[in-house]
């Protein structure tokens, strides 16, 4: 192909095995496996016969199903997948970040912070979220157990080259309004369905803007609105971030891979299938009322009425999410209480997430008889908060601070919401039953979430009475 | 795989768009690591509504799931794919998928058939006007057929069809390809990190 190209068919085109009469095989530069979407690989490969064809570029962990406040496993199903990962990865030698180890934590936690997630890379998991690792600018997306068995044998997947999407995100986010907000804001707009089929390029001055952290959860939430993969071309922050980190080269190597990278973004006058443009400038904290990531509003909103809702597929599914979700037609989003908030997931629940809302509950106490779980992402991002003394702020705001992993998120380990139980969440599904059978789900920020916290009611932090000087300061 | 060229089976409306992975395979059944025998997690949570389509004795033994646009999104779980293999469907039809349900779909042996959705109506009220009717899923024609009056045509990327219609193994297939895979990899960058290799 000549003229300009676009990063994602840079990419591709670096790591695609022409075959003739089939589609294109995508060679895999990193591959991250967990103990839920594994298992039935791996017996797969024993099946056959063949083994892991690259172990080296495999990376395990153990974080969808694993309690945050014990090391111990103590429901008998979650630890035979837990001890069934741990004998796969031993007898096929792979390298597995156990529970309470350091390097342990949710799975696309740990591949940027570690730097394993470099620009130009191909990274799959047996995982949705995948696309997380796109902020660096990679080509990261999700696979099934299937999927999994064939990397693990080939290292490589059989690709239809993908459509390209470009979301232009212009001006500058608002003071107080974070990628999350950003996030849900363009699901809104476009649907869940929005971006199938399409590898998404993120771009223009908003995007810049962001640091690596906060386009990490952009790109986490590609998928609730359908796009197969979300990244960002790497950039001056990129390379700030990567550098010095274990798995980044370093000496020549490092200005080397630098020079590579620098030659991933699309190129002038790319041509992409669909374009998505948006204002940063007019957006505010956004919040969802639904029980699917498109059914959010601005804070400053209410819940709507489906009467007023014109497509007849779009009504029936607002009516049936109030129903679920117990709420009542133009209901103010700030009038809405909660008996849960939950800080973490991979979607936010890196250093800056916890910062964030340390700073928001820093001299501050959260409602009576409201649960407030803040649950970092790795146990690298649990022992920098803890040299940073965030924990301090979480457990005196009257919080709890607990080990790393997807924690409550799934409703798949012991971190679950109750039945017609309400939380305040910064993960990305607000799924029926999601977080638990029956619970409610509000997708927001984690500025949202601790200013949650503190009134038990859907709250900005802007919203907030001024603390008195002694207690805003840092401690 | 079991190949897949003709079926035709009890056609069942399930009226509701974004049917995301976690209705179709509750998280809590997640949990297991076998293969098989999630006909019982499937719909779990919906099935225990009397009112829900699957419990009406007049679409028993139902193979094909007729469904709204965005079947399938959310979490990456094939699981969700077994369940409905393992409950008996051998094809759902939908105005659109999530993108990767509709690859483990194909990687399983369960026929994503995209069909526009003024046809996917006319598909539920023929259901619903015979309830226990059968729908036929063509993979040799590319058509699905329902009663006397319904012929319309589906696409499923070629290669998808070919091994479908073959049961072949996908991985075999790329395998075929070794020579290709050890070639590449003998160019590939040596910046790329190794997991092992940190510093």
């Amino acid at each position: 192909m000549t003229g300009p190209r676009t990063i994602i068919q840079k990419i591709w085109q670096n790591q695609a095995i022409e075959r003739p009469g089939k589609p294109d095989l995508l060679y895999i530069d990193l591959h991250f496996v967990h103990e839920v979407s594994s298992p039935q690989a791996f017996d797969g490969l024993r099946d056959t016969g063949r083994p892991v064809r690259r172990p080296e570029l495999t990376m395990a962990t153990e974080d969808h199903n694993v309690p945050t406040d014990t090391l111990l496993l103590n429901d008998p199903v979650s630890r035979l997948q837990v001890e069934t990962l741990r004998r796969n990865c031993e007898e096929f030698g792979i390298e597995l970040k156990r529970l309470g180890e350091a390097g342990q934590g949710i799975v696309h936690i740990i591949g940027p912070e570690t730097g394993l997630t470099q620009p130009g890379m191909t990274i799959v998991c047996g995982d949705s979220h995948t696309s997380t690792h796109g902020a660096l600018g990679a080509l990261a997306f999700g696979i099934g157990t299937s999927e999994v068995e064939h990397v693990l044998a080939t290292q490589t997947l059989p690709q239809t080259k993908p459509k390209t999407m470009a979301v232009t995100v212009t001006g500058r986010l608002p003071e107080g309004v974070a990628s999350k907000d950003l996030a849900l804001a363009l699901i809104a707009q476009v649907g869940t369905g929005g971006g199938q089929g399409h590898i998404v390029e993120y771009r223009g001055e908003a995007i810049r803007a962001l640091s690596i952290e906060a386009r990490m959860s952009l790109c986490n939430m590609s998928i609730e609105w359908g796009a197969r993969a979300g990244l960002v071309a790497p950039d001056e922050t990129t390379f700030d971030y990567l550098r010095g980190r274990p798995y980044a080269p370093t000496g020549e190597d490092w200005e080397a891979a630098v020079d590579g990278w620098r030659q991933l973004a699309s190129d002038e006058g790319a041509v992409f299938d669909r374009e998505v443009t948006i204002d940063a400038s007019t957006l505010s904290p956004f919040v969802t009322w639904g029980t699917n990531p498109g059914q959010g509003v601005p804070l400053d909103d209410s819940v709507p009425d489906p009467a007023e809702i014109g497509d007849p597929e779009e009504r029936e599914a607002a009516a049936r999410a109030l129903a679920y979700m117990g709420l009542e037609p133009n209901t103010r989003m700030r009038d809405i209480a909660v008996d849960t908030v939950f800080i973490g997931s991979c979607t936010n629940s890196r250093i800056e997430d916890l910062r964030i809302a340390a700073d928001v509950l820093r001299g501050r106490s959260i409602a009576d008889g409201l649960r407030l779980l803040v649950v970092p992402g790795s146990m690298r991002v649990k022992q920098q908060a803890e040299d940073e003394h965030l924990d301090d702020v979480f457990l005196a705001a009257g919080a709890q601070w607990r080990g790393a992993g997807c924690s409550m998120c799934l409703g798949m380990n012991p971190d679950v919401v109750g039945p017609r139980e309400r939380t305040a969440s910064t993960s990305n599904r607000n799924f029926e039953g999601r977080q638990g059978p029956g619970a409610r789900t509000h997708l927001v920020s984690p500025a949202v979430a601790a200013a949650t916290a503190v009134t038990g009611r859907l709250t900005s932090p802007a919203d907030l009475p001024e603390r008195s000087r002694t207690e805003s300061r840092w401690s | 795989m079991q190949p897949f060229t003709v079926h035709t089976g009890v056609g069942v409306p399930l009226r509701l768009s974004n049917v995301d992975t976690d209705q179709i395979l509750p998280s809590k059944y997640l949990k297991r690591v076998t293969r098989s025998g999630y006909e019982d997690a499937l719909f779990a949570a919906w099935r225990q509504s009397p009112d829900f389509v699957l419990n009406d004795a007049a679409f028993a033994g139902a193979s094909v799931l007729v469904t709204g646009p965005d079947f399938g999104t959310g979490s990456s779980r094939e699981v969700a794919v077994w369940a409905l293999q393992d409950y008996g469907f051998r094809a759902v039809i939908a105005p659109r998928f999530g993108d990767i349900f509709r690859t483990n779909a194909g990687k399983s042996g369960l026929v994503a058939v995209e069909l526009a959705e003024p046809l996917v109506l006319r598909l539920w009220e023929l259901l619903d006007a015979s309830p226990g009717s059968s729908l036929t899923v063509d993979l040799e024609r590319n058509v699905v057929e329902a009663g006397n009056d319904f012929t319309e045509p589906f696409t499923l990327d070629e290669y998808t069809r070919w091994r479908l219609l073959n049961g072949l193994d996908d991985i075999a297939i790329t395998l075929e390809s070794e020579g290709d895979i050890a070639v590449f990899e003998q160019q590939r960058s040596p910046l790329k990190p190794r997991v092992g290799s940190r510093r």
